[in-house]
């Protein structure tokens, strides 16, 4: 870790509220361009429950961090470097089927880990999880339902779902990375312990690519850094996008 | 947005509250059953709408039609005697 911070349980909830944060302005980016008006709302429905979620987590980590930052600090203040979210939650929209994968992806992590924060020794943290929980069984059962249907669609539908996987598996082995950070809110009881984690959503993905018809990716490329701000190329063009108008003019209200 | 010609069209009743009936609230494209009922979620229970959801395939509706209309329904026009009027309804009875 390079990043100096007294307290790792602070780190913690920042990398979870970047994820929800950044993912959240992702899908925000279908608004008004998805394939149908109905999945335009369920997907800036689900944007808007991750951008909720995001808030209470910043909100927790001023608290924990001391800074006393305010949520619109952490979301438009900081830069690239200083971001902590993993590097799936960023990766381009793409195509709907590569939305709908990462959405598959990130989701599934996200509901093993709220379940599992749910009886975290930090009281406030573990009383965000259990509100988050039903957002994000809702948010899990949309990207199932929409990867089996893709998978096992048509020709073109199964070709595009296997292209999204190929694109988007690598970004999946840094959500169960291990540093200090992890290993310190596992021992405080704060966090959740990567490895359970990994079992729960290898079993739901393993079972719904099967079900979908779709192959699992292999492959040795591991990209990682997100955790220590290190992020891809396109994560700068959404971040200058998200944050022009707050620092074009501070402290604007509408 | 040309969806017409490839997902089937469904049509949406929501429940407001226990005790009521379903009531249509409007239409939408979708795959199948499962996708209709969350896009009904999505599009129709944001605000709190409901506590129920029934989806039901449009083709599947049988509607009467306009050109019926003075068969249908006038006869019913000048049997006033079919109202029950003669009942008084109890104050606690607010849904009838």
């Amino acid at each position: 870790m390079t990043l100096v911070v007294a307290d790792a349980a602070a780190v913690y909830t920042l990398r979870i509220a970047d994820d929800c944060l950044v993912l959240s302005h992702r899908l925000a980016q279908w608004s008004s361009y998805a394939p149908t008006l109905e999945d335009d709302i369920a997907l800036t429905n689900i944007a808007l429950d991750l951008l909720g979620q995001a808030r209470a987590l910043y909100a927790r980590t001023a608290e924990l961090d001391g800074t006393g930052r305010s949520e619109d600090d952490y979301a438009f203040l900081r830069d690239e470097r200083e971001f902590v979210n993993c590097l799936l939650v960023e990766q381009e929209n793409g195509d709907f089927a590569t939305t709908i994968v990462r959405q598959l992806l990130c989701s599934t992590l996200q509901l093993a880990q709220w379940q599992a924060l749910t009886s975290s020794s930090d009281a406030q943290l573990a009383a965000i999880a259990a509100k988050a929980l039903k957002e994000t069984t809702y948010h899990r059962d949309h990207a199932t339902d929409w990867t089996l249907r893709l998978g096992d669609g048509t020709d073109e539908s199964h070709r595009r779902m296997e292209a999204a996987l190929a694109t988007l598996w690598p970004y999946t082995h840094e959500l169960f990375e291990n540093d200090d950070v992890t290993r310190d809110v596992v021992d405080s009881g704060v966090g959740a312990d990567p490895e359970p984690l990994r079992i729960e959503w290898d079993a739901h993905v393993s079972r719904v690519l099967d079900e979908a018809t779709l192959v699992r990716p292999d492959g040795t490329w591991q990209p990682a850094g997100g955790r220590r701000g290190l992020h891809t190329e396109g994560f700068g063009y959404m971040l200058a996008e998200m944050q022009h108008l707050h620092r074009s003019y501070p402290g604007v209200t509408w | 947005m040309s969806n017409d010609t490839r997902l089937p069209l469904w049509e949406v009743f929501i429940r407001s509250k226990r005790g009521l009936s379903h009531n249509h609230v409007g239409s939408l494209h979708a795959a199948d059953s499962e996708m209709a009922l969350r896009d009904a979620r999505d599009v129709y229970t944001r605000r709190m709408e409901g506590v129920s959801i029934w989806v039901v395939p449009s083709a599947l509706i049988t509607a009467s039609s306009p050109d019926e209309k003075d068969s249908f329904f006038d006869p019913a026009g000048d049997k006033a005697y079919r109202h029950p009027t003669f009942y008084s309804i109890p104050k606690e009875v607010q849904q009838l």
